[in-house]
């Protein structure tokens, strides 16, 4: 297939493209005259590349992680088939993650003179319908509609609902997420042709590693990794301390859990991250980088493989960068698993080739980070905002936002909520708007407890908070975090000294065992929780009853010199998920201490399993399932369950068919 | 710069850390993973300060001073804070101080002691591990260990070694070697430096005490000892005298009362090393063979070079090392002297050494039987003189026994980083020119650097020489020498920084200060004694003349010399 | 790809290279062996104490060899509230392992991670490469009982 390369690389062309012009010809710029054939040529390319103006009708099928987890492959593979068999010549596109996972798979259609249109929970046996009727009888499948594109074109789809008008999508601002569900990941020029290094190249004509520097303050953009320091004061610092090589690292070490927006951005606009980051290295003289990505997102791995070799290709990173004599390479490191090298001194010890433990600071990265040298580690969300900064301007992207807090946070809402997905809302907006606007509400009729924000190091937020804006200090001021946007919707089935012993364990086997206040503190904060949870029928010592509440007395106390004494961010947040549970949620530590009992039905070993003899009908199905003959009943009779002799084990209610069997 | 601590102005250097400055005012913070001329590494948290702006306390180890800094070394948080992680880490061990080696000696125990702690407030699971008791050296007890690092840094990057590593993560995390296999199956050298810098009691030697015991009660064995010359300059500190006081007299008593039937001097196998290895340098110059010729006293260098560099065996001394040879004359010239069957002798060594222990088990050191029987640390000597019910301090001085008991200022030496090069020098210079040394002190190879170099000329040759301690600055030189640009004749390794003074058998802990008087003192019994050349020994002229003919004879090489074993590095 | 072809790919003495040829040792052999592991220091040019204390730090390395299924429990958080615990428990118990563990006859390894990012279809447990999402204490005995049978 053609691209921008060989399009201007022909060789009957009287006008010389050097690398420096590249990005200008394609963007348009009004200083350069192309001969009219070529001129044609592009336009006519372009126009197919933003499938503006087709000949033949396009497909495209959302094929993210949880576009392929719903089973997009299969839908992609009977699109194929059927297009094939039938004889129909359209074009198959797959494109990364649009944000709405609740409602994948998501296919648009886009044909010849109408606009895109958008097609959820698409399976394969919807494909052959979604091609008679819209590809071939140019009708809507309108109980499969999720919204038509706001488009200009020359026909219309009658009586559909505009994508951005519906609930998930109308408050959503996509900044960063502008491309993502929209454009072929893996073809570069879908990105160029969208404004894609477009800035890059306006740094390296126009701007010093100063103004880059300047404009990113101005912009006031901060690390979206957690702790929201300014990235133009760390690439500041970096810029100024001396170092005969200085690395620029991108953390795609994504391990919260509940949290999967740099995985979007890598699998759905990779270059955008790229982008950013050679700009990073141009403002902070870097000559080479790396982006440190966890295995377990295979895609976005092979993706990246992909996006490096391309940019290469166009000259738009490695040796002397559209000409201007900046270079800059970049390789992928792919983390090990382990959470903890999300902590940026870790990842440098990963990298170096050692158990990722993170190192004291001071000295920080900025000063001697890998092999000793400055280095300047962002996340995947920090460096993909650094584009659109450069290409719509520092002010436009700082009247995005709060005062202390500028432009769009992503956030992976999931849980208890409607619309699972993907969401990027300009800082400030509500937690409510979130949960309730974009998120739908709770399913099932139940009703909202609280949400966990900001992964294991926040806090679980109830519903007297959530009218509170978004941004790094109001978060902070409420018990939680901005963190790397995980947000998690809990309902009322939820228990919260569950949730906050759920966070105790993935914590726990995460610390690296580096510093004692984390290694040994964090299992006793388990402990005390698990105390809370156990039945004291299964505690073997009489003195666990005494441990339990000692626990709970010292647990506040622990929590604090966990919180002031260890070593790195994630021993330093270790505490939040309990203090903040405990914070809002005190009443059902309570029940759990002295009552013996889980409000919300959840700890196991504190509910007592009964039979309604009302709907028993004596099948002795559960009596056979029970694993420690704990159910007695004669058949056809009501069964009863011996309490003393239950394990809890919840076999019997779960093999139940009369729904005869519930707990208190 | 001026920085507060503690409301008191203070003047600091820029690039000190808090900690350095503290300590040079006299304040003392707590510390367990902290180790001096390493980098800190941050990880047990006792250090934490509390610092004005900082938002949570800092570990002081490893935070730099600024100008204006104001720091409180002892607030309520501070307090709090420590007897917390002093608390957790109780939570997690075994709690078993009344039998534990450590027992009045240990960093944990007297923390808590000091921070009142008062109960286990926090309990729960502890982390399991496997005792090592494997090897003939050196014990582990995982479940003991804190976890501060403080071996595994010494064992790789002091010493080179690498035998074991942080294991696992978190909660599990463990010090083992690798696989988790016992130490004697990897390439540990026995060095012991990982059980001076153990804080607590996860680490430990191998005991013999009991079969010393067993030896002295059996009224069939002649239980000869020996002590090695830096035992007499370190062994007061265990009995509260101070560090660098001579009690060569007083050890010599408390054996004879504690049971033993001859004291000898290992000094005096130290000379004889001395006659042996000078012989063999200058046979090795004037017939061109191996060079450079390194020693082989220091057992833990020896099998450091038999696993990392077997290629480089032929450069080894054969001289077996000053204890062996003792115990080889023991079991056949004294023996037979005294016509005792050499079967029933038991050569007891009281060492500064972990290594030894090992040494002594090897099947080529001894003929038909070992040339030593049992090998103690210094620090077993001090538990069994205690037992003994022995008040060392009050003790009279005594005399060793003869004959092996004489020794020259030659073989006192041997306990320092490059005394074993500067006693050989003295009687090389002798046997090469007929005269003595003009002057006796060697200036060039003394002192507490790792890598100490000269060049000496002797009857027209220039003898180049090097004298290194601590296993890791021997690498570089071992490098050149595999690629043939070395120009060194003679080279001296000590496996422990500074040498036996700081051997890993050496009272507990053996801190800077310490090694520097233990230092002084071994020059010092040099200086004061008469003669200060091996060859100038009566003993040592006597036992030539009647039983070994000359340095290098087949007797000797018999009896004195040895041979090296290629060993695996995994 | 033979053994050897493995360690050409990677220049000697390079300790940055270390994770890395874990990785390819491990994606070529399925775990880390022993002998392996050796080669490994005696490559990179360190102890082999140090290659063993990284390969026990990160998740991702296997001591041992794993079953024919690899069963991924995702513990995400969205994935917990929605019972992604009992989803484990039951695995555990149909299959008389625990988490970390390999059937004897390693048909079957259960292993948890801490979040895939498949949480809108949460609980959710991937088998080799493939998804398995919404799952139910019901659903789950049934997909097991599938590849038991399956072989």
């Amino acid at each position: 297939m053609k691209d921008f390369l060989d399009i201007l690389n022909r060789k009957h062309m009287d006008f010389k493209v050097t690398p420096d012009l590249f990005m200008d010809i394609i963007h348009e710029s009004p200083d350069i005259t192309l001969p009219a054939q070529t001129a044609q040529e592009l336009r006519e390319y372009k126009s197919r590349l933003t499938l503006e103006k087709t000949d033949k009708p396009a497909v495209i099928v959302g094929m993210g992680t949880c576009g392929l987890a719903n089973g997009a492959q299969g839908v992609y593979d009977t699109f194929k088939e059927e297009l094939e068999k039938r004889g129909i010549e359209a074009e198959l596109i797959s494109t990364g993650c649009v944000g709405y996972c609740a409602e994948e798979v998501i296919v648009d259609i886009k044909l010849p003179g109408y606009p895109r249109l958008s097609y959820a929970r698409v399976t394969p046996k919807d494909v052959s319908n979604l091609i008679e009727t819209t590809l071939i009888n140019h009708e809507p499948v309108r109980d499969k509609v999720l919204g038509v594109y706001h488009e200009k074109s020359e026909k219309r789809w009658e009586n559909l609902p505009v994508i951005n008008n519906i609930p998930f999508f109308k408050i959503q601002q996509k900044v960063v997420l502008e491309n993502c569900g929209i454009i072929d990941p893996e073809n570069i020029d879908q990105y160029i042709v969208r404004g894609g290094y477009k800035g890059l190249s306006r740094v390296l004509k126009n701007m010093s590693p100063e103004d880059v520097i300047e404009d990113m303050l101005k912009a006031g953009l901060r690390g979206r990794g957690g702790g929201g320091f300014k990235t133009g004061m760390k690439w500041k610092f970096a810029r100024q301390s001396e170092g005969d090589k200085k690395y620029l690292i991108c953390n795609a070490d994504e391990g919260d859990p509940g949290a999967f927006m740099d995985r979007a951005i890598l699998e759905g606009d990779p270059h955008r991250v790229v982008e950013g980051m050679v700009i990073a290295a141009y403002a902070i003289g870097a000559s080479e980088g790396y982006i440190y990505c966890r295995a377990e997102y295979p895609l976005a791995i092979r993706r990246l493989r992909k996006t490096l070799a391309d940019a290469e290709k166009y000259g738009l990173l490695g040796d002397n960068i559209l000409n201007s004599g900046f270079s800059f390479k970049l390789k992928i490191k792919e983390g090990a698993g382990a959470f903890v090298c999300g902590e940026e001194t870790a990842l440098i010890n990963s990298i170096e080739g050692n158990r990722g433990m993170p190192r004291p600071r001071p000295p920080y990265p900025t000063t001697e980070g890998l092999w000793g040298k400055p280095t300047v580690i962002n996340n995947v969300e920090t460096f993909a905002n650094v584009p659109v900064i450069i290409r719509r301007g520092a002010d436009w992207y700082a009247s995005i936002g709060t005062a202390t807090s500028k432009g769009t946070k992503i956030f992976a809402l999931s849980g208890k909520v409607k619309n699972v997905g993907l969401v990027e809302v300009p800082m400030g907006t509500t937690l409510r708007q979130i949960v309730f606007d974009v998120g739908g509400g709770i399913p099932d009729g139940r009703r909202f407890k609280a949400v966990q924000i900001g992964g294991p190091s926040g806090g679980a937020l109830p519903e007297s908070v959530i009218d509170t804006a978004i941004d790094y200090e109001n978060l902070k001021e409420i018990g939680a975090m901005m963190g790397s946007g995980g947000l998690v919707v809990m309902d009322e089935t939820t228990c919260m000294v569950d949730l906050a012993k759920y966070f105790m364990t993935f914590i726990m086997s995460e610390s690296c065992g580096k510093c004692i206040p984390c290694r040994e503190g964090t299992k006793r904060l388990y402990e005390t929780l698990e105390r809370l949870t156990r039945s004291y029928k299964n505690e073997n010592d009489p003195e666990e009853a005494l441990l339990r509440f000692q626990g709970m007395v010292y647990l506040e106390r622990l929590a604090k010199v966990i919180t002031t004494t260890s070593l790195c961010g994630l021993g330093q947040t270790a505490a939040n998920p309990v203090l903040s549970t405990l914070h809002y949620f005190r009443d059902e530590y309570e029940a759990h201490l002295y009552e013996r009992k889980c409000p919300a039905g959840v700890c196991k070993e504190l509910l007592t399993y009964k039979i309604d003899t009302d709907k028993c009908t004596g099948c002795t199905l559960c009596a056979t399932k029970c694993p420690v003959d704990a159910i007695v009943g004669e058949r056809k009779k009501a069964h009863y369950i011996i309490s003393d002799k239950c394990t809890r084990c919840g076999q019997c209610m779960m093999n139940c068919n009369f729904n005869a069997i519930y707990v208190e | 710069m001026n920085i507060t601590i503690n409301n008191i102005e203070v003047w600091a250097n820029p690039g000190e850390t808090v900690l350095e400055v503290a300590e040079r005012e006299g304040i003392r913070i707590p510390t367990l993973c902290y180790l001096k001329g390493f980098s800190p590494t941050g990880s047990c948290r006792m250090c934490m300060v509390e610092v004005e702006d900082q938002g949570r306390l800092v570990p002081s180890c490893a935070f730099p001073v600024y100008d204006g800094m104001k720091v409180k070394t002892n607030s309520p948080e501070v307090r709090r804070a420590r007897k917390t992680i002093i608390e957790l880490l109780l939570a997690n061990h075994p709690q078993d101080c009344l039998v534990c080696i450590r027992n009045g000696n240990c960093d944990l125990q007297s923390l808590a002691a000091e921070y009142g702690v008062r109960s286990y407030r926090y309990v729960g699971q502890r982390r399991k591990g496997k005792l090592d008791l494997a090897s003939p050296a050196i014990e582990r007890d995982p479940e003991k260990c804190i976890l501060c690092g403080r071996c595994v840094r010494v064992c790789h990057e002091m010493q080179n070694v690498g035998a074991i590593d942080l294991i696992n993560r978190g909660f599990n995390s463990t010090v083992a070697p690798a696989m988790d296999r016992s130490l004697n199956t990897v390439a540990c050298v026995y060095c012991g430096q990982c059980i001076v810098h153990c804080p607590v009691g996860a680490l430990r030697e191998k005991s013999d005490q009991k079969r010393v015991w067993e030896a002295i009660n059996n009224t069939d064995k002649l239980v000869v000892a020996q002590i090695a010359p830096a035992v007499r300059v370190a062994i007061g500190e265990e009995f509260g005298l101070q560090p660098g006081e001579i009690v060569t007299g007083k050890i010599v008593a408390a054996l004879r009362r504690m049971g033993v039937d001859t004291v000898f001097d290992t000094n005096f196998a130290a000379d004889l090393t001395i006659m042996e290895e000078a012989n063999e340098l200058i046979e090795r110059i004037t017939l061109q063979k191996t060079l450079p010729m390194i020693t082989s006293c220091s057992p833990g260098w020896v099998k450091y070079l038999e696993h990392f560099y077997p290629d480089l065996m032929d450069h080894l001394s054969t001289c077996k090392s000053p204890h062996e040879m003792e115990g080889a004359m023991i079991k056949s010239y004294y023996a037979r002297k005294m016509g005792i069957n050499p079967e029933k002798i038991f050569v007891v060594s009281v060492m500064p050494c972990i290594a030894k222990k090992f040494e002594a088990q090897r099947p080529e050191l001894g003929k038909e039987f070992q040339d030593v029987d049992a090998v103690i640390t210094t620090r077993e000597l001090a538990r069994m003189i205690r037992v003994a019910g022995l008040d060392f301090s009050r003790l009279p001085d005594e005399g060793f026994d003869d004959p092996l008991g004489e020794s020259t200022g030659a073989g006192a030496i041997f306990g320092v980083a490059g005394g074993v090069m500067e006693a050989a020098l003295r009687t090389a210079h002798y046997m090469m020119t007929g005269k003595d040394m003009p002057v006796i002190d060697f200036s060039p190879i003394r002192g507490l650097q790792g890598v100490k170099e000269s060049t000496v000329e002797i009857n027209g040759i220039k003898l180049k020489i090097a004298a290194v301690s601590g296993l890791k600055n021997i690498d570089v030189l071992l490098k050149d020498i595999q690629a043939g640009k070395s120009e060194y004749h003679f080279i001296e390794v000590m496996a422990c920084p500074n040498g036996c003074i700081n051997g890993g058998g050496q009272p507990l802990p053996s801190t800077p200060e310490k090694i520097q008087k233990r230092t002084e003192a071994i020059y010092k019994i040099d200086k004061g004694l008469p003669k200060r050349c091996s060859h100038h020994n009566q003993s040592i002229q006597k036992l030539y003349q009647e039983f070994l003919e000359k340095p290098g004879s087949h007797t000797a090489h018999d009896l004195l010399h040895t041979h090296y074993i290629r060993r695996n590095r995994y | 790809m033979n053994n050897q072809s493995i360690f050409e790919a990677y220049p000697r003495n390079d300790a940055s290279l270390l994770i890395p040829l874990l990785q390819n040792i491990q994606t070529e052999f399925g775990y880390l062996p022993e002998d392996q592991l050796e080669k490994v220091a005696e490559h990179i040019g360190i102890p082999l104490s140090r290659v063993y204390g990284v390969a026990t730090f990160y998740n991702q390395f296997r001591l041992k060899p794993l079953g024919k299924y690899v069963i991924r429990v995702c513990r995400g958080t969205a994935c917990h509230v929605k019972g992604s615990l009992d989803i484990l428990r039951i695995l555990e118990s149909e299959l008389g392992i625990k988490a970390g563990e390999t059937t004897k006859d390693f048909m079957f390894s259960i292993e948890t991670v801490a979040c895939i990012g498949a949480c809108s279809i949460a609980p959710v447990i991937v088998i080799n490469d493939e998804y398995f999402g919404g799952l139910t204490p019901k659903s789950i005995q049934k997909l097991i009982k599938k590849f038991k049978d399956k072989g």
